[in-house]
């Protein structure tokens, strides 16, 4: 007799997702094998998105994770997705390339607790509607207690035109939570620097989408 | 300009668990209270994603037995294959699509930093594996089977044996974090983890099933485990 298989019928014509369950303290030792403390292998996908040959802007982006009690976590995973200098999602990992459009980045265990990645400033991506939709990053959040990844963007603060006209951030009636997906340029030593702290939770509570 | 990138079935949100399932204590400070925003008409940022079939990979690196000591000691434990078919919910294979896992070894013990649990290292696993799946989207690993461990929740909580599995899929919406048990495993049940999930279905899409016929005599058992990521729905009428 056949065995009943583990994936699960939706409806006649379908199936279910496989269910998702929280990474766990530990997802570094699978996914962030430098923060884990361990050996890495050749390639990692890692926090580092560009080469110094990159065309774009270089920027880091850089911020904490903050649970509802207002304390930091420590053990949360971050990935980040975005669009070249040009507003181009570039599909095609390959660390020989200058700039590459996914990333990976861990909070970490010492004092400050922050995530960052070394990237460029996106361009506009088009919305279906064909405005454009601000630059941004799109951020996933997975930790120990998030049972289902969450999924923000990251806009910037100093292009106020952009994201006022942006398709996305314009269909935020709350202005107050608009300003959670609004990263703050810092400028230190040369290097331009975005800030974005992620709060889970509570009092200016980051917007998380579904799509 | 029209995207022309393919849209997914909508993710049903009451089968996977809830951010707040209290339970599972440390998800009471780490779920969101407001609505997630719904984006009703996603674009090219939730619709696109990476493509890994150029990151070169060890020649170890599906292979847990070998890959933490390149075969210099093997491991302690069940020797074991886990594979299975990554396709989406309409049953279409996906191929060339990455597959990351990792987990405790024999004894329960996380080879992490943070994990002090009594059960010692084993010197020669790691715990960590990766591939890509091949053109009718399966995956393979050769690895040992996880010790169950005890864990800080309730008085008394363990976890059932686990593997952690991760898969990108076609974009970033398809995008899953899971964790693979054992068919059979008294502590499933128990878990405060699995029981994040309301619906008894769910669960049996997180449960491995013993493949005596996929088996090698005399060296490893093993263990199917099929993964089903959002379907992909083909683009019609996009010039309405």
């Amino acid at each position: 007799m056949m065995k009943q298989p583990n994936t699960q019928p939706m409806s006649e014509l379908m199936l279910r997702e496989t269910a998702s369950q929280t990474a766990g303290p530990y997802v570094h030792i699978g996914l962030a094998l430098a923060a884990a403390g361990n050996p890495e292998r050749d390639e990692e996908i890692w926090s580092e998105m560009v080469k110094p040959d990159a065309s774009g802007e270089h920027i880091e982006v850089v911020g904490t994770v903050i649970d509802g009690n207002g304390d930091l976590v420590r053990d949360a995973f971050l990935e980040a997705w975005q669009a070249d200098a040009e507003g181009n999602y570039q599909s095609d990992y390959d660390l020989r390339k200058p700039f590459n459009s996914f990333g990976r980045t861990a909070t970490t265990f010492d004092h400050g607790s922050e995530w960052s990645l070394k990237t460029i400033k996106p361009g506009a991506v088009v919305h279906p509607n064909g405005k454009l939709m601000a630059p941004h990053i799109n951020l996933a959040i997975f930790a120990r207690g998030v049972n289902i990844h969450l999924q923000t963007r990251l806009y910037f603060d100093d292009e106020v035109e952009a994201n006022r006209e942006c398709p996305v951030l314009s269909r935020v009636e709350s202005d107050n939570r608009r300003q959670t997906l609004i990263a703050k340029r810092e400028e230190a030593g040369g290097v331009i620097r975005y800030r974005f702290d992620i709060r889970l939770q509570g009092p200016g509570e980051t917007i998380f989408f579904d799509f | 300009m029209q995207s022309n990138h393919n849209r997914f079935v909508t993710r049903d949100r009451n089968w996977h668990p809830p951010a707040y399932a209290p339970g599972y204590k440390t998800s009471i400070a780490r779920s969101p209270q407001q609505a997630l925003m719904s984006m009703q008409q996603p674009t090219a940022s939730e619709l696109t994603g990476p493509d890994f079939s150029h990151l070169r990979m060890g020649s170890y690196d599906n292979d847990l037995l070998m890959n933490f000591t390149q075969g210099e000691g093997l491991p302690q434990g069940e020797r074991i294959i886990l594979f299975g078919r990554v396709m989406d919910q309409f049953g279409k294979p996906v191929p060339h699509t990455l597959v990351e896992m990792w987990q405790a070894n024999a004894g329960g013990r996380y080879r992490h930093k943070k994990d002090a649990y009594l059960a010692p290292l084993d010197p020669h696993f790691g715990g960590v594996g990766r591939c890509l799946t091949d053109d009718q989207g399966f995956y393979r690993f050769r690895t040992i089977k996880p010790g169950p461990y005890p864990w800080p929740n309730d008085v008394n909580s363990w976890r059932p044996a686990h593997i952690h599995v991760s898969v990108m899929g076609p974009s970033i919406s398809s995008r899953l974090i899971t964790q693979m048990y054992f068919e059979g495993d008294p502590l499933i049940p128990l878990c405060p983890i699995v029981h994040t999930l309301k619906d008894p279905e769910a669960v049996e899409t997180m449960v491995g099933r013993l493949d005596m016929a996929n088996s090698k005599p005399m060296d490893c058992l093993a263990y199917r485990f099929d993964i089903v990521v959002r379907g992909e729905l083909q683009t019609y009428f996009e010039n309405q």
